[in-house]
């Protein structure tokens, strides 16, 4: 089997379900000829031709609106927005429109679209560029949105993303495109949005996150792990929907929650994931449900950035006052 | 094509006079059988009476609120009935006529107005047609996503987009127009001036002369026509759509109109404009014009006018006390649409509601 970096293994997800499905598009800003700032679709235009992998004009709501009318009319558009802040011009098509096109025409039209666009700082990236949006669309109502950090989901996710007959937003940790390599299936696959994994197994807390800052959280497992604390790391992978059972169903056995996620703090995906153990598992809480979240601050340019982003430390200190916490 | 009528130089397609008399270049242009056109008078008769039970409705408390579409009803019907069946129709929310020429029966479109969704249950190979679009001047660019779908599969079917000329101060009506341009999509975009956007007046919405105008910009034509004119507004979509079935692009198609009636029901414009202009306008009535030409024609007779006025307003009423006795939506109804299958979140949302 191949080993492919999480970008690859993205670009090998629309390359297999460009391959299966002729009516699959793939378009946007720089995607085609240029293959795509991050080199997310280099090769598709080569292989697929102009007609299914084409450049757009610099236009957000263009690409989203004209996405929706594509899908309605029968195909399948997976658009790329090039960097997240720029996903907001296109917010009136998604909300509006992609997001409620089937409960408003009684399940008469639907909108199977797939916007990809990157998620997150710390790539030292201009302003605009490093927006952590998950929430906002989770809230819009009638979107799915999903997040994967490792490459085998990149590729599985995507594909079920693009099989899935409503809109799904499909973030790509982008601090992450290229840090590490894993093996990847040729074929075709999927893994089914609103399901968690269970990265690693443990006892005695529950520690949730998703994206790119899995790869933290999964240094803080390790560090926690040699120094004798058994902790169970959770991929959310999908924030809507969130597979609430499967966080609560390890605070029953664990006791004790931490979530950490890059996006602002105030009505983030934290507060639903506290929510859902407290309704899930509260008799079993040994210690207040915890969150580390980025602050309800814009991320700040490149020589500041370090003051937002979560460090593997923070979370380790975190997860070990949470353990230490007697009732 | 169009070059006859350039916006730019202060000229606009018009080919029937207020008298209800064609102008001798009618003969030129591309116009519509007289079966097509009383089909259109009938469903501009439908519209106008389906609009005035509908006010009444409002003021028995039975009908929310009701955009009335007088005075601009020979735009949609005109535009649709130069074009396919197939075509796609993008509306915005004052193309009654058009909707009624679709085959959309009239109840179901009361239904809409009357607060149920299943007014916007448009299955795709039935009607050719997108719900009502309220987000103003978001709708067009559906239709350019259309046009590409329907090319990437080898059919020659155009698509019509309508909207307000409000509609033309939004970005994603310039995307639109932009994104047709490049891609050369088969799309006519067609603008109601109605020259009020509630109750701001077409000048203060742009400074541009005329909208059709602003089509060049985007490399295509644009034309202005009469609005209030069923044959100008025939001959302006069938040209378009003529040249966009064979690769030539799209068109921006300006009806010089007005809205006769307030915004909508819960809208009072004597508070921004006078009843003077609003007389000027009614002069200029398209049902009047087309009852006229007809009657000139010999093709309809006054008796007859009564009557299919008296039939349609019976059939407004028959229509709304049909959407009236539909069931309204049950609890479900408002939670198993949001997805094609419910997940988890929704499930426990619905059966706590239900608890």
């Amino acid at each position: 089997m191949r080993s492919l970096t999480l970008v690859e293994a993205i670009t090998d997800g629309l390359r297999t379900a460009m391959q299966a499905d002729p009516t699959v598009l793939v378009f946007g800003e720089d995607v085609g000829g240029e293959g795509g700032v991050f080199r997310a679709t280099a090769g598709l235009q080569e292989r697929f031709g102009e007609a299914r992998c084409f450049d757009t004009p610099l236009s957000e709501g263009g690409i989203v609106g004209a996405a929706i009318g594509m899908a309605v009319g029968g195909l399948k558009p997976v658009v790329e927005i090039q960097f997240s802040g720029f996903a907001y011009s296109a917010f009136n098509q998604l909300a509006n429109h992609a997001a409620r096109l089937r409960n408003r025409s009684r399940g008469a039209l639907s909108v199977p679209l797939v916007l990809r666009t990157p998620h997150g700082g710390g790539i030292r990236a201009p302003e605009h560029h490093s927006e952590c949006m998950e929430a906002m669309f989770a809230h819009m109502r009638g979107l799915k949105v999903v997040i994967p950090s490792t490459p085998y989901d990149a590729k599985g996710l995507l594909i079920a993303a693009i099989r899935d007959p409503d809109p799904v937003v499909f973030l790509e940790p982008a601090r992450i495109y290229r840090s590490v390599r894993q093996e990847v299936p040729e074929e075709e696959y999927t893994i089914e949005i609103g399901k968690a994994r269970v990265e690693v197994e443990g006892s005695e807390l529950t520690l949730v996150s998703y994206g790119a800052q899995m790869k933290e959280a999964r240094e803080a497992v390790q560090a926690l792990a040699e120094r004798g604390r058994s902790v169970e790391l959770i991929d959310l992978r999908s924030i809507y929907p969130l597979d609430a059972e499967a966080v609560a169903g390890s605070v029953r056995k664990t006791g004790r929650l931490l979530i950490v996620h890059e996006a602002p703090e105030s009505y983030g995906a934290a507060a639903e994931v506290v929510t859902a153990v407290v309704e899930g598992a509260f008799e079993y809480l040994q210690a207040p449900p915890a969150r580390l979240t980025g602050a309800d601050t814009f991320i700040p340019l490149a020589l500041g950035e370090h003051y937002y982003l979560i460090r593997t430390g923070q979370i380790v200190a975190e997860a070990e006052r949470v353990l230490a916490y007697e009732p | 094509m169009f070059q006859a009528f350039d916006p730019r130089e202060g000229k606009r397609l018009a080919l029937l006079n207020p008298e209800g008399c064609l102008t001798e270049c009618a003969s030129a242009l591309p116009h519509p059988t007289d079966e097509e056109v009383l089909e259109a008078y009938r469903v501009m008769v439908l519209a106008r009476q389906a609009d005035e039970w509908a006010v009444n409705l409002n003021r028995q408390g039975r009908m929310p609120t009701y955009v009335l579409n007088e005075g601009q009803e020979a735009n949609s019907a005109g535009a649709l009935l130069a074009l396919r069946p197939d075509d796609w129709f993008v509306p915005a929310y004052r193309e009654l006529a058009g909707m009624l020429l679709r085959g959309l029966p009239l109840h179901q479109i009361y239904l809409y107005w009357h607060g149920n969704e299943l007014g916007s249950h448009l299955p795709r190979e039935t009607y050719h047609m997108l719900p009502i679009s309220v987000p103003v001047g978001s709708q067009p660019l559906h239709a350019v996503g259309l046009a590409y779908a329907e090319r990437f599969r080898g059919t020659d079917r155009v698509v019509i987009a309508f909207m307000g000329e409000g509609a033309t101060s939004e970005g994603d009506w310039h995307e639109a127009l932009n994104l047709a341009g490049v891609w050369k999509a088969a799309v006519i975009f067609f603008t109601q001036n109605n020259q009020w956007a509630i109750s701001l007046p077409a000048r203060k919405q742009t400074a541009s002369p005329t909208v059709a105008e602003k089509a060049f910009a985007y490399g295509f034509e644009g034309v202005q026509v009469d609005g209030n004119d069923l044959f100008a507004v025939y001959a302006a979509v069938r040209q378009a759509a003529d040249k966009a079935r064979a690769g030539g692009g799209p068109t921006l198609v300006e009806g010089y109109t007005y809205r006769i009636g307030p915004h909508t029901t819960s809208d009072d414009p004597r508070r921004y404009r006078s009843e003077a202009e609003v007389e000027r306008w009614r002069a200029l009535d398209p049902l009047l014009r087309l009852e006229r030409y007809l009657q000139n024609r010999g093709l309809l007779g006054a008796e007859e006018v009564r009557e299919i006025r008296e039939k349609c307003l019976a059939r407004a009423q028959a229509e709304f006390e049909q959407a009236e006795r539909l069931k309204d939506p049950s609890l479900e109804d408002t939670y198993r649409f949001m997805f094609r299958e419910l997940p988890p979140p929704l499930k426990r949302q619905l059966a706590r509601r239900r608890a």
